[in-house]
């Protein structure tokens, strides 16, 4: 809970150093006040507590993952720096990095949420700020677009939500999840149909929100539109928050009803693995080929909410530590590829190997990472993740999740490719210290974490 | 105030409410007025807002009720938010149409 009132301060000291003229070192201070919380942050670790009435509760999962999105949001504050250059940007600094501040607050409020009120006050903080970080750039059509859709889309799907919580509430008189999940042990036999359609409305809604098929078409247009750096925080952050409070969702509420859900969920990790993976070959922009890559992982992500029967908690959150390391060093090679050839085209990175072997060679490890291959982190997420679905009898998805990402190895390639075998064009590129810092950072974690995978496996 | 909430059966209400519910959805799945599409996802809003207030006034249980409060706040937020975003479009293209956002495909 800490965690969450001193991100509020950090957002509101955001929105303050507007008027103390402090935008200067508005950067470094929150980047500090950061790394303090995540060491405050710690502390919460095996000191379960509830706080406000039972509103939000620390455990060693919301620990975990709160962890992980103050490190995504550290990585993508440093990068900010190098990232919101021009004078505009300069200009509304302090706004956006408070509104980015406001973004983690949701995310960790979708961590610890106890309450259905908590875990929709949260998913709105979430996403309302990305519905502005998402149409920042108010003079390029493309993010406008991008944000108007997010918001239809997001907002669309919230009310479902809502619903889907009205009539929960209605059956079981309660909007606390323990309480929920009571009356689900209480009446797992003969459920009230209203309950179950309850159940489905929210289903739906998370499954809006992770990006997973057929709900996924907002995904690869909006990260195509909104601001790189935005596109990179919503694939990482906002993704894993999403399926953490999925998670969350259905092992406390929902886990004796799942048997009625079962099918659509299957159906959906199977589409969404298929989707992501064949869509992603025709891609010829690198956001949205990261995007349909996102979708991909929504799918492999959905294994681990399909068994979770099996506890498969510690697997989703190797797999997402994985992913989010992987695609922050993607996106921090891409942001600085974009900059200097003004393309967002996979030609862009043509010839990169001869002009700057370091980098190709990053971003390769980078993409191997997201395609699974040893020894990265990725590798073993996915390994981890399969054999726990493997393990409480979803053989049938894990074949279709092993095809799928044989079908997946193919675009990471491409891009590959592009660097070690086009003909260079005549752009220089060289990623500024910052960048170069995150990327290396970001590789090493995947390295070691691929290498001694042994040390999240049996973490919560 | 509880009686007359009362004076009419639940199920009404939550007939009402799907009633609701269902014309918001279908205005946001047929209209292609981006403000229209608005209006219909406040429409939704409301019929939960709706439904979560009769069940709160049947169950003696105030929590439905403080639910509203702060669905109402988050509405009137993302409506706040959503009306600038189209203005900012509408600055760029000078139309409400949403068929002109359609820059992005595949």
């Amino acid at each position: 809970m800490n965690t969450l009132i001193y991100t509020a301060c950090l957002g509101l000291f955001g929105l303050l150093a507007e008027i103390f003229n402090l935008r200067k070192y508005l950067i470094p201070i929150l980047v500090l006040g950061l790394a303090v919380i995540f060491s405050l942050n710690l502390q919460t670790w095996n000191n379960p507590q509830t706080h406000f009435n039972g509103m939000l509760s620390d455990s060693n999962f919301s620990t975990a993952f709160s962890g992980l999105a103050l490190f995504i949001m550290l990585i993508i504050l440093i990068l900010s720096g190098d990232f919101y250059t021009s004078t505009d940007d300069e200009k509304h600094i302090s706004d956006y990095m408070a509104i980015l501040m406001f973004t983690l607050c949701g995310a960790l409020m979708m961590f610890s949420f106890s309450n259905m009120a908590m875990l929709f006050l949260g998913i709105e903080t979430l996403s309302i700020s990305l519905y502005v970080m998402a149409g920042s750039r108010r003079f390029e059509l493309k993010s406008n677009e991008a944000g108007f859709k997010y918001f239809l889309m997001g907002s669309f799907a919230s009310a479902f939500l809502l619903f889907g919580i009205a009539l929960v509430f209605g059956v079981t008189g309660t909007f606390s999840i323990d309480g929920i999940g009571n009356y689900m042990r209480m009446h797992a036999d003969k459920l009230d149909p209203l309950f179950i359609v309850g159940m489905l409305l929210m289903i739906f809604a998370m499954l809006f929100k992770v990006s997973a098929a057929p709900f996924h078409f907002w995904a690869p247009d909006v990260y195509e539109g909104a601001p790189s750096l935005i596109t990179a925080l919503m694939s990482t952050l906002v993704k894993i928050a999403a399926f953490a409070a999925f998670y969350r969702l259905l092992s406390s509420c929902f886990v004796f009803a799942l048997g009625k859900a079962e099918i659509i969920l299957t159906i959906s990790c199977a589409a969404t693995l298929l989707v992501g993976n064949l869509v992603a070959l025709v891609q010829d922009n690198f956001k949205r080929l990261l995007a349909y890559s996102g979708i991909s992982h929504a799918g492999y992500m959905m294994l681990a909410i399909i068994s979770i029967q099996g506890s498969t908690d510690s697997a989703l959150f190797l797999y997402s530590v994985g992913y989010a390391v992987a695609s922050l060093a993607a996106f921090a090679i891409a942001i600085t590829v974009f900059k200097s050839t003004g393309t967002e085209s996979i030609s862009g990175f043509n010839g990169l190997a001869k002009k700057n072997p370091l980098l190709a060679a990053s971003l390769t490890m980078a993409m191997l990472s997201l395609a699974g291959i040893p020894p990265f982190a990725g590798f073993f997420g996915k390994y981890f993740i399969f054999s726990e679905a493997f393990r409480n009898g979803c053989q049938n998805m894990v074949f279709v999740a092993i095809i799928s990402s044989i079908i997946g190895v193919f675009y990471y390639m491409k891009v590959i490719v592009a660097m070690y075998s086009k003909p260079a064009n005549e752009f220089e590129i060289k990623p500024t210290f910052a960048y170069q810092m995150v990327i290396a950072v970001c590789l090493i974690i995947s390295i070691v974490l691929g290498l001694y995978p042994g040390v999240f496996t049996k973490l919560l | 105030m509880e009686n007359s909430i009362q004076s009419v059966p639940q199920n009404w209400y939550l007939l009402l409410s799907t009633f609701m519910f269902c014309i918001g959805v279908m205005g946001v799945l047929l209209r292609r007025n981006a403000i229209i599409i608005l209006m219909c996802i406040e429409l939704m809003l409301n019929a939960v807002n709706l439904l979560l207030v009769s069940y709160s006034s049947y169950a003696g249980n105030a929590e439905g009720q403080v639910f509203v409060f702060f669905i109402m706040v988050v509405a009137a937020a993302e409506v706040a938010v959503g009306l600038a975003l189209l203005v900012s479009i509408y600055r760029n293209v000078a139309s409400t149409d949403i068929d002109i956002l359609n820059r992005m495909k595949w």
